[in-house]
């Protein structure tokens, strides 16, 4: 990674930059807050850039590597945009037991895109995950922020279509 | 013997109709009283009576609460720090997550008793990643208490205030470790430490004495606090205090959670008449007890042995069914109770390919400090997902045994036992269909579930 000449450029929204500066002050020491700026501004940018992690150094006065070893280690960031929903299927022992990976299979199907890719439109990426907690009703999807239980092949339709039916009311 | 009736101590409000988790709701059920009680007396009075309870933590380990309370240090003048460790990942396991969303002033009361018995002035929640929904609700709730003078500056009008804020994880198994959680805390890669200093009660976060709980744990703390530690002490059986929450999936008639009295309840009772049983037409094959790094339990074979009973040594001649769910019945059978993630197999399931697909999990999962484990758990992945998707040889079931065997005791954290008891277990009890899967592989229906 290279030193910045001049100052990384990162374009927040205000809100994301006052979120900022009031979770830095919930911890003693400033590097604990690296993941908490790290999802704020996955959140807000979709992904994490070399100016997100130059400029989350100088902010909390790291190494850029004290960032990086982060970013790199947590599966749930990443270095590249992906599509506007994203899909992760439960890969884990209780789900695969009922059809996780025929889910995440049909999933697949449903928006034409294979594991780990964006659909052509952009619109969906869909991912394995590993054990997400609801074993009791499996198989188990998180889309975005929001968890679906029991997501048997009639499940997975229903929530693409509604998907893309909420991406054509955007056009 | 029929099963004994759940006692919902923890669960007492979930699912239940009209309960919400908002302060109002927790208020109107008596919520809050047990803190306001607890702030009029002394902070070494209520740690006795956690350590009078037996209580034995919840996050997987069962490891005394009280005993590790009084671990702390009291004298060095550094703050104390307690995190409540809501990092709930281990595969199997559930539990954590509907009190967070559904009740989390019974977690919140529960820390705050807790920080005050042990004067703490910061607590964090680190809760993993992938709850961003649970994160909120605890934001909201803590907001809420805070509103109403409960969390944050001279609770109750009383000289003591203490902060709470969630800190979110990144989707990595290993900060459920407490000491990767630690490390996670401050910013760094999960790298469980070096040990000693062998509790982080000595030196935890920022080198400050810190505990770190279990959601459930907290939630158990403030139900001794009500009800006192002697009282707590007479649910369950000696050893095995307080009520457990067994979250069983996989193949039964009805998956979900269950609270019963610690130890009243076998493996049979729970899977069969609480469970409903196998699926129609099939039959139990392989049970895991304590979440997936639990040593496996195959149906069929015995236990036998000698064991404890009030001041007698008794000999015992267990099934799986008649195995007791508890922490030290499940470990004098070589497996362990460990979070209560109870995962159940038919005979559908291969048990090369459920193999597979755990090893795919720890793989994953390894934070690749070690070089053991971050290799073993990645030569055990490729084994087996090998065997399953390319060639597999009669000798992988020697080989699969032989890297297991290499792993644990040699790793800077549990997690190298945690990734080897599995491959250990199944192949030290389905030996047979690991050597016969060369062959059976060809008459597999092809059509069957995918499991890896």
């Amino acid at each position: 990674m290279s030193t910045p000449t001049s100052s990384p450029s990162v374009n927040l929204k205000p809100e994301t930059l006052a979120r900022i500066d009031e979770v830095i002050t919930h911890y003693p020491v400033k590097r604990s807050a690296t993941l908490p700026l790290l999802h704020l501004i996955q959140e807000d940018a979709g992904y994490i850039s070399e100016d997100a992690i130059l400029w989350i150094a100088q902010k909390l006065e790291l190494q850029p590597i004290n960032v990086l070893e982060v970013v790199t280690f947590y599966p749930m960031f990443r270095r590249a945009p992906i599509g506007r929903r994203h899909i992760k299927v439960c890969r884990t022992l209780s789900c695969a037991l009922l059809g996780g990976y025929k889910t995440c299979e049909n999933f697949q199907k449903e928006f034409n895109t294979t594991l780990g890719a964006t659909s052509p439109d952009g619109e969906v990426t869909v991912d394995f995950v590993e054990c997400l907690a609801s074993c009791g009703t499996a198989p188990v999807v998180l889309i975005d922020e929001t968890l679906h239980e029991k997501v048997d092949a009639a499940r997975v339709k229903q929530i693409s279509a509604q998907i893309r039916a909420e991406a054509a009311a955007r056009k | 013997m029929p099963a004994p009736a759940q006692h919902r101590l923890i669960f007492q409000h979930i699912d239940e109709p009209g309960y919400s988790n908002d302060i109002d709701c927790y208020l109107r059920n008596g919520g809050y009283e047990v803190l306001k009680k607890a702030v009029t007396q002394k902070p070494e009075d209520l740690r006795e009576e956690v350590k009078k309870s037996g209580l034995r933590g919840r996050g997987g380990a069962g490891f005394p609460c009280g005993f590790k309370w009084s671990l702390v240090d009291r004298k060095s003048g550094k703050p104390i720090y307690l995190i409540v460790n809501a990092d709930e990942s281990e595969p199997g396991t559930f539990k954590d997550r509907y009190i967070m969303h559904q009740d989390p002033h019974q977690l919140i009361e529960g820390t705050m008793i807790s920080c005050f018995a042990n004067d703490v002035k910061q607590a964090y929640i680190y809760i993993r990643g992938e709850m961003p929904e649970g994160a909120r609700i605890l934001e909201k709730a803590i907001a809420e208490a805070r509103a109403k003078n409960l969390v944050g500056p001279n609770i109750l009008g009383t000289a003591y205030s203490c902060e709470i804020f969630v800190h979110r994880g990144a989707g990595a198994y290993i900060c459920g470790e407490e000491t990767g959680l630690i490390e996670s805390l401050e910013g760094k890669r999960a790298n469980p430490r070096i040990k000693p200093p062998y509790f982080p009660a000595v030196l935890g976060l920022y080198q400050c004495p810190t505990i770190v709980n279990n959601v459930e744990t907290l939630c158990h703390v403030k139900h001794i606090v009500q009800q006192g530690g002697a009282e707590y002490a007479k649910i369950g059986t000696p050893g095995n205090t307080g009520t457990r929450i067994f979250c069983v999936s996989g193949h039964v008639q009805r998956p979900g959670y269950y609270e019963f009295p610690a130890g009243t309840i076998t493996m049979g009772q729970l899977l069969n008449e609480v469970c409903g049983g196998p699926l129609p037409g099939r039959t139990f094959k392989a049970v895991i007890p304590g979440g997936s790094s639990a040593k496996v339990l195959r149906f069929g074979e015995r236990y036998k042995g000698k064991r404890k009973v009030g001041a007698d040594m008794v000999d015992y001649d267990w099934g799986v069914e008649d195995v007791p769910m508890d922490f030290d019945s499940l470990a004098m059978i070589g497996s362990m109770g460990g979070s209560g993630g109870v995962i159940v197999m038919d005979d559908t399931v291969n048990m090369v390919e459920a193999l597979a697909n755990i090893n795919a999990f720890y793989q994953h999962e390894s934070c690749g400090q070690c070089t053991p484990c971050r290799e073993g758990s990645l030569w055990m992945k490729k084994i087996s997902s090998r065997m399953v998707h390319g060639d597999a040889r009669k000798e992988d079931a020697a080989l699969l045994k032989s890297v297991a065997d290499q792993i644990p005791g040699r790793t800077i954290c549990a997690f190298g036992e945690a990734c080897s008891w599995p491959t250990q277990s199944f192949l030290i009890k389905f030996k047979d269909e690991f050597e016969a899967y060369p062959e059976a592989k060809k008459t597999l229906p092809a059509d069957r579930l995918s499991l890896v």
